[in-house]
């Protein structure tokens, strides 16, 4: 009988509905965790992959041997990479074209590399006007490399000591 | 006001033409702005339910996304009514005019502030009652016009619901006009004056819960919104309308939304009546704001608490939207004419002398 008569001034009471307005009322005052993105960037990882690049050494030879090691672990087929022996003796790549379409950035060819040549940099803000754009050569990597070659050497160095 | 415009139009015209031109300049005085209401509520809404889910809401178009309303309307001019194949064009055309025209209609009889009415009718009541249920033609009919199965659902839906809670909205009513003695919404305000203590939510706190929540049912919204089920059938009603013709069905939903928290504060908060009428020292700080103010800002409150309900109820399961409608509030409505009765017999508060 109690029960019945508690049930009854529960459900006419609304009191589970005003439980349940006061959540959402308190949640209107609460600090919002939208990010406006061109104008607020979440941080980056230093392990972010984004944007692919190819480096240098200090003297300014590339460091890619072509060794073909990202192009076999590639899941995605994205790498092509033809290669010939250079004057000096050294193997170097005369091609070295990742498809930034077919690419997943899972990261396994720098995982691969043996010398750090292909990195996948913290770059995620790029796009592509036209047909064709989408294909990474050599020159553009090695571009890429050049201009962010700080930034690049610092994620790395803040990363080695995980690795 | 509009008296002297039409007599002075009619000292250098004809006086047909006089009352045409004052009739329209009345219908644009009243419809513009509530169209500006309208457009300002699907904002007020998108920022709500954004703050309330711990999210921003448009913040792109202009100054905090201020401007986003226009640039919606703007879209959807500018989009193409897609006619579906096998439809009734007429119908399907005349569907949103149907929604929209009692939509606006209704507002003739609505007091805005002591003596900014349109029409001061002594039935107006019955008036607002009867036009605003025309609606649900509307919806009926677009949902049988589109030749789609998730619109016909959807009318079909709405208009068991919608008659439903027209029911416990009418008995609702009754008890109003019981205590207040007249069906004219001025008088009905008027019969107010005295005090926040005089107001017939007081008397009548379980019908202003009832007809507040009647008048969310009435309007398709959260969480009574089942003639528009997103997960069930799509949209419901309105799934083969597009453009304009779909902007029509929004503006008719929202201005009923705005009718209905204006009849709840005519009639249970009080109108245009100060809050703090007759207490000593608060009624004269407050004696110089317009008596419009407080309706807005009663109607404001009300609409909030339409978008809060939406933020915070999960979909009502139709056999239970039924039950709620059929036995829940009709007998509870109608004890409480009862109750009214014999508060009424013996002359209880300062309501019944």
């Amino acid at each position: 009988m109690t029960d019945n008569i508690r049930h009854w001034i529960k459900t006419f009471g609304l009191i589970e509905l005003f439980k349940g307005l006061a959540v959402t009322g308190k949640y209107l005052f609460k600090p919002k965790i939208t990010v406006r993105y061109p104008e607020e960037k979440t941080p980056i990882s230093p392990r972010f992959r984004g944007h692919h690049a190819l480096r240098r050494y200090e003297n300014g030879e590339e460091r890619c041997i072509a060794c073909k090691l990202c192009e076999a672990v590639c899941p995605a087929n994205a790498i092509t990479i033809e290669s010939e022996e250079r004057e000096d003796g050294t193997r170097r790549t005369t091609r070295y074209d990742i498809d930034m379409f077919k690419c997943i950035y899972c990261g396994f060819c720098e995982e691969a590399c043996p010398v750090d040549a292909i990195v996948e940099t913290r770059v995620f803000e790029y796009v592509f006007w036209e047909r064709g754009e989408n294909i990474m050569t050599k020159e553009k990597l090695l571009a890429f490399g050049d201009k962010h070659e700080q930034m690049i050497a610092a994620d790395k160095a803040a990363d080695a000591k995980y690795r | 006001m509009f008296t002297t415009l039409q007599q002075w139009l009619s000292g250098w015209m004809w006086d047909w033409l006089a009352v045409l031109i004052t009739l329209l300049i009345q219908a644009v005085v009243v419809i513009l702005p509530i169209m500006i209401a309208v457009a300002y509520l699907t904002y007020a809404e998108r920022k709500v339910i954004a703050y309330m889910q711990v999210r921003m809401g448009p913040n792109r178009v202009g100054p905090y996304g201020l401007l986003q309303p226009i640039a919606d309307a703007v879209k959807l001019m500018f989009k193409e009514v897609v006619l579906p194949s096998q439809s009734n064009v007429y119908l399907f055309l005349i569907a949103p005019i149907l929604a929209i025209a009692p939509a606006i209609a209704v507002w003739a009889v609505v007091p805005f502030a002591p003596g900014w009415v349109v029409t001061d009718i002594d039935a107006g009541v019955l008036y607002v009652l009867a036009v605003a249920s025309i609606t649900v033609y509307g919806v009926v009919v677009s949902g049988w016009a589109s030749n789609s199965k998730y619109a016909f659902l959807g009318g079909l839906r709405s208009s068991a619901q919608k008659i439903s809670y027209e029911i416990a909205m009418g008995f609702a009513l009754v008890t109003v006009l019981m205590v207040a003695d007249t069906m004219n919404l001025t008088k009905i305000v008027e019969g107010q004056q005295g005090g926040i203590w005089h107001w017939y939510l007081i008397p009548l706190l379980p019908m202003f819960v009832v007809y507040f929540i009647s008048g969310v049912a009435e309007t398709n919204r959260a969480p009574f919104d089942i003639a528009e089920g997103e997960s069930e059938i799509v949209a419901g009603f309105h799934v083969e309308y597009s453009g304009m013709a779909f902007a029509v069905f929004f503006l008719a939903e929202y201005a009923m939304m705005i009718l209905i928290s204006y009849m709840t504060s005519i009639m249970f908060l009080g109108g245009w009546l100060s809050p703090f009428e007759g207490i000593p020292l608060l009624e004269t700080l407050f004696a110089w704001v317009p008596p419009f103010f407080w309706l807005a800002a009663k109607v404001a409150f009300l609409l909030f608490v339409f978008l809060w309900f939406r933020a915070t109820f999960p979909r009502y399961r139709y056999d239970q939207l039924m039950r709620l409608g059929w036995k829940v509030f009709i007998p509870l409505t109608i004890v409480w004419v009862f109750v009214v009765m014999l508060m009424h017999y013996f002359k209880v508060g300062p309501w019944f002398n």
